[in-house]
């Protein structure tokens, strides 16, 4: 069953994960992306703000967009997003965090361009095991209606 | 990199260019963002992008990418004079991520980087608050990304 702005209401709309991050995977993205010694060198990370070796921010959007395709936005309507109005970076993604992310609809409501389409913005929320804050973004999507996909 | 007293509201850094191939926009999405349109030639002709396009995700790492670079440049020249090298800090967060303009297989993205606010931060003296709008521009010069950053950037007077 593919998800229509119908099935969007507002309120909480799921939990997902867990998804464990490797220490692997954090040293490659950090080597093609984001090459900071906090994100690749456990001496220098011990000495940063961060104190430790810690994933690069957007590591965990990309983790994070990776968990909503496979929660809901793979079998979605969606066409797309616009941009993201806030991201907060909470604290580290350490190697080896088992990632759980909660979302929830903040609102859901007709386009008014393009009236076969809605926006629906979402809030997400990403915990590691110990049920730390790490990340919270708030994104909207524009997702078809029903009537709509049933014509297509 | 520069400490936080050498920054000036309105001070701009040219940050480079990046070719979004084909292969690299699948790499990504296959990787983070396996939505038909990031993946498929055909899919993305269907779709509102019209065209293969990169994951958002991708075309914001790939700022991240050439502002780590820029950093690095500038502390390889700082270093070069013989100047302490500034390490910035983490960065608490982001706001007002526009995906203004689709980035299609084959388009050449210039990025840039404009200081927009500036503060003390009262809870950890040794480190100032920046603010920076960075941009990314297609070869045919139409904005295609905008975000206003947020990143610690340490004092001259702490670390000296």
């Amino acid at each position: 069953m593919t998800l229509t702005f119908e099935d969007f209401p507002p309120g909480h709309f799921g939990t997902f994960g867990p998804r464990r991050v490797t220490r692997e995977e954090i040293l490659a993205f950090a080597a093609e992306f984001d090459p900071q010694p906090m994100h690749l060198d456990e001496e220098a990370a011990s000495r940063s703000m961060l104190k430790g070796l810690s994933g690069s921010g957007w590591h965990l959007c990309s983790i994070m967009m990776r968990m909503m395709f496979d929660g809901y936005i793979g079998r979605t309507a969606s066409l797309g997003s616009p941009g993201v109005n806030e991201v907060r970076w909470l604290a580290p993604l350490r190697p080896g965090d088992d990632l759980t992310l909660e979302i929830d609809v903040t609102e859901a409501r007709v386009s008014r361009s393009r009236p076969d389409t809605g926006i629906v913005t979402f809030k997400g929320m990403v915990r590691n095991a110990a049920g730390q804050a790490l990340c919270e973004m708030v994104s909207p999507i524009i997702v078809q209606r029903r009537a709509a996909v049933a014509v297509s | 990199m520069r400490f936080f007293e050498d920054l000036e509201i309105g001070q701009r850094r040219e940050l480079g260019s990046f070719t979004f191939t084909a292969e690299l926009i699948k790499k990504f999405a296959a990787q983070f963002d396996p939505q038909r349109f990031h993946l498929d030639e055909e899919e993305g002709r269907k779709s509102l992008f019209g065209g293969l396009a990169a994951s958002g995700w991708h075309v914001g790492s790939v700022c991240m990418k050439l502002l780590v670079a820029d950093g690095q440049r500038q502390s390889k020249e700082a270093a070069a004079r013989g100047e302490q090298v500034a390490i910035w800090g983490p960065s608490p967060g982001f706001r007002e991520l526009r995906w203004i303009k689709p980035v299609l297989a084959g388009d050449t993205i210039h990025f840039a980087s404009e200081i927009e606010t500036l503060r003390w931060s009262e809870k950890r003296p040794e480190w100032g608050i920046a603010q920076a709008r960075n941009t990314g521009a297609n070869q045919r010069g139409d904005k295609v990304f905008s975000l206003l950053a947020t990143a610690f950037v340490p004092r001259r007077s702490a670390g000296a």
